[in-house]
């Protein structure tokens, strides 16, 4: 699989990124400048982290207009498959690609730490490889994960399965004081009705070892692996 | 050459965690008056052209487009010509 990691200004995950898909799973992978305006020959983007256009305006609204974007909804729009983590996230909310917005955290402190997460739902491709239930033990880094969306189409985003993951305790319950910023019913990851674009808070890349404390993200990887029917 | 200021607040229903401390600060100060706080953004914009209907629709469309997130704010404005 060719995996491209989209590289805005400001962005400060995307050699974790690339690190991971390379060196640990064995991938194909290169960068994506963000003034480019074509994306052929890729399976996979990964929006990283960061702070892509130094947040102005609000998280992603400047990214969301680069070049790239373009290139990136049409990829998506195609069935490409698209990974937000954190920042990534925010600019897929901006840019339309998936529902709701990001506020800042209720506490309006920056969060840096390892959260548990819950996986809602193993029929993403994200997901796949996963147990329903299963606990993972990964960092998040951000000020504006507050995630908010209309009841409505938080309705209909349950119906369709696009709630992937929730901030819960380490004993896989959701209680208040496990999430962390205040996201409406402790959303930490969401997908697209297609189920293609996912994007979550926490940092996947930030897990794939166990000597940097958790390797519960490779999960994500390799499901989408799997799901592709890529070797590792 | 006109001149035109955009108010953007958060809608309704959305928490405003900036709002709250805000809030919180002027009651410790003192001023319990204060029943409510939310947080906005304001912004100066100069523009070119003196016509006041045709400018107040670009600038809805630059709220809407970029100056505004509308699934989490509202905005208002004002063109001066």
């Amino acid at each position: 699989m060719r995996f491209g990691v989209v590289v805005f200004p400001g962005a400060n995950c995307d050699h974790d990124c690339h690190y991971v898909l390379d060196t640990v799973l064995g991938q194909d992978v290169g960068y994506v400048w963000h003034g480019t305006t074509s994306v052929s020959g890729y399976d996979c983007l990964v929006l990283p982290g960061g702070f892509a256009y130094g947040d102005y305006l609000r998280t992603g609204a400047i990214a969301r207009f680069s070049p790239v974007m373009k290139a990136v909804e049409k990829f998506a729009d195609d069935g490409g498959y698209v990974l937000g983590i954190c920042n990534g996230f925010q600019i897929l909310c901006e840019a339309g690609l998936l529902p709701g917005a990001m506020m800042r955290n209720t506490g309006l402190k920056f969060i840096c730490k390892f959260v548990d997460i819950r996986v809602e739902t193993t029929s993403t491709p994200w997901t796949s490889a996963a147990a329903k239930g299963e606990v993972l033990s990964i960092p998040i880094a951000h000020n504006e994960g507050n995630y908010q969306v209309d009841t409505m189409t938080l309705e209909d985003m349950k119906r369709h399965g696009q709630v992937v993951f929730r901030y819960c305790s380490p004993d896989g319950a959701l209680r208040s004081e496990s999430n962390p910023n205040g996201a409406t019913e402790a959303i930490a990851g969401v997908c697209n009705r297609e189920g293609n674009v996912l994007g979550m808070m926490p940092h996947p890349e930030r897990a794939s070892e166990a000597e940097l404390g958790s390797s519960d993200g490779l999960v994500v990887w390799r499901s989408l692996l799997a799901h592709c029917g890529a070797t590792v | 050459m006109a001149e035109a200021r955009v108010y953007i607040t958060l809608k309704e229903g959305i928490l405003d965690p900036q709002g709250k401390t805000v809030l919180r600060a002027l009651k410790s100060l003192g001023y319990d008056e204060v029943e409510d706080l939310r947080v906005g953004k304001y912004m100066e914009l100069k523009l070119k052209g003196d016509d006041k209907a045709a400018l107040e629709s670009r600038l809805g469309e630059m709220s809407e487009k970029l100056l505004a997130n509308p699934i989490i704010e509202d905005y208002r404005m004002e063109v001066e010509v």
